[in-house]
């Protein structure tokens, strides 16, 4: 099957989803990454593989942190950054997204950051980039409805090499609002492809897709079970709009099942790391105890997610 | 310019003569800087025989190469790692073989973002023909003129020993 993120030597050229990506390639991006993060411990924090060239950060839904980190992730790669609020854009008067595509495009945009609430959306611009045959100009995924947040899931996976170095003796647990999650997605996609043997998905009845167990997820309802034994626990931020959504009784009820406190932690491995996208909302999926412990790599995650995300750009821009 | 010896000299007898080249001039405090994967190789070597007690910089030019638009990001890069200052320090950059000068280039591009050097200078095992940029090596051992589409590659070998091997694109 033709694969939009491949160009036809099969290097990466748009990053869209995790999913349908060789181990080679995230392999690739993660020892790239590597070598970022020894730019942004410098002085003089940035090199000039991206100068003269365009990024656009489009951000047709909100996010202050993902925004930022791409947007220093550029800086650092030397290129030009435009920030469009869609919100005050044109969007707002009725253009279509291609529309506003093209006008970009025609401002000679090199790489487009796209975040939106419809799944699909980047596709729909990678596809329209090669039906224009502008195969300079490329697409990275910041997270498109519930479908796939494709640079969280790497610096995620960043994160776990740091910590574990070796992703085939790993039990990984990823706890609450999957079924709402495209963090989780992008997640367990990478590390069965990197060879994580026990994947595991913890959280209630209301909150866990159907048919997990047919990405080879091991599912559990309990927290004192799924934590048993676990090295990585990768924590999910609960969604206030589930509570009005009927889906859970409270956030208080929440927690007393699903909160990440000491106690359950303890039933980990005693080495093992506590991850979480972020921003957390203490006190409903994760303990501050817990979050503030010295299990916790939540702010490590956020450097990595530059060095990452720096990565990401600069392969698909060479390709 | 010398042409191409029927037997490929010996890389580990002209890392000692690079050694000796450079030995006048450690009154400087030199810092060794190498270049991957060759010339982190010779610096390595160069380090012991001038019995350098400081560890030498890496460096990997990747992110610095003028060749980005048309070849994109090498697959495989390194991390740079400078492990002394910069500022105010003799820098000898080390290499395997001087061609084009665009790695040169990109190297001193690359220490000028860790701060101000007072000097760098160039020591290389071997320096061929094709010059496309006003480089020139410091410390040299080996002028060599080789075909056009044939290239010199130092390679480590299984008991750890350099060898050069020659290359027909």
């Amino acid at each position: 099957m033709h694969n939009p993120q491949l160009n036809k030597d099969g290097e990466l050229t748009h990053l869209l989803s995790v999913e349908g990506l060789p181990q080679r390639i995230l392999t690739q991006i993660l020892d790239t990454a590597e070598s970022f993060m020894e730019v942004s411990a410098r002085d003089v924090k940035k090199v000039p593989l991206l100068r003269g060239k365009s990024v656009f950060n489009l951000f047709f839904e909100n996010s202050t942190r993902t925004r930022t980190t791409f947007e220093i992730a550029a800086k650092r790669l030397s290129a030009d950054v435009i920030n469009l609020d869609i919100n005050k854009s044109s969007a707002s008067k009725g253009e279509t997204l291609l529309d506003t595509i093209d006008n970009l495009v025609a401002m000679h945009a090199n790489l487009f950051v796209v975040r939106h609430a419809s799944s699909g959306a980047p596709y729909l611009i990678a596809e329209h980039l090669q039906r224009i045959g502008r195969d300079d100009v490329h697409v990275v995924n910041a997270g498109d409805g519930r479908h796939a947040h494709p640079t969280q899931g790497l610096l995620d996976m960043y994160t776990i090499r740091h910590y574990k170095k070796d992703f085939t003796q790993l039990r990984v647990a990823i706890v609450g609002d999957i079924l709402h999650s495209r963090v989780a997605r992008s997640d367990i996609h990478a590390l069965t492809t990197l060879g994580v043997p026990e994947v595991r998905a913890i959280g209630p009845e209301t909150l866990l897709p159907k048919h997990l167990d047919k990405l080879g997820v091991h599912v559990f309802h309990d927290m004192n079970e799924g934590l048993k034994d676990v090295d990585v626990i990768i924590m999910l931020r609960l969604q206030n709009e589930r509570m009005t959504g009927a889906l859970l009784p409270s956030a208080g009820e929440y927690f007393r099942h699903y909160g990440l406190t000491p106690q359950k932690l303890a039933l980990a491995s005693p080495d093992a790391i506590v991850m979480h996208p972020g921003p957390m909302n203490r006190g409903v999926e994760i303990h501050s105890a817990v979050a503030d412990g010295s299990q916790a790599v939540i702010l490590p995650q956020v450097t990595f997610g530059i060095a990452v995300r720096m990565a990401v750009m600069s392969i698909v821009a060479g390709n | 310019m010398s042409p191409l010896p029927s037997s490929l000299p010996d890389a580990e007898a002209q890392c000692r003569q690079l050694a000796d080249l450079i030995r006048p001039h450690l009154h400087k405090n030199p810092a060794l800087v190498g270049i991957y994967s060759g010339g982190a190789w010779i610096a390595e070597r160069l380090k012991e025989l001038l019995d350098l007690p400081e560890d030498i910089g890496l460096i990997d030019v990747s992110f610095y190469r003028d060749d980005f638009a048309e070849k994109g990001l090498h697959p495989q890069v390194k991390p740079t790692v400078i492990p002394f200052d910069v500022e105010d320090r003799h820098l000898i950059l080390v290499d395997d073989v001087l061609y084009t000068g665009r790695t040169t280039r990109a190297a001193i591009n690359e220490l000028f973002d860790y701060g101000r050097p007072a000097s760098i200078e160039l020591a290389v095992l071997a320096d061929r023909d094709g010059r496309e940029l006003p480089v020139a090596p410091t410390y040299c051992v080996w002028d060599v003129a080789l075909n056009e589409g044939d290239s010199l590659v130092l390679a480590k070998q299984d008991d750890g020993q350099l060898a050069w091997r020659l290359e027909n694109a």
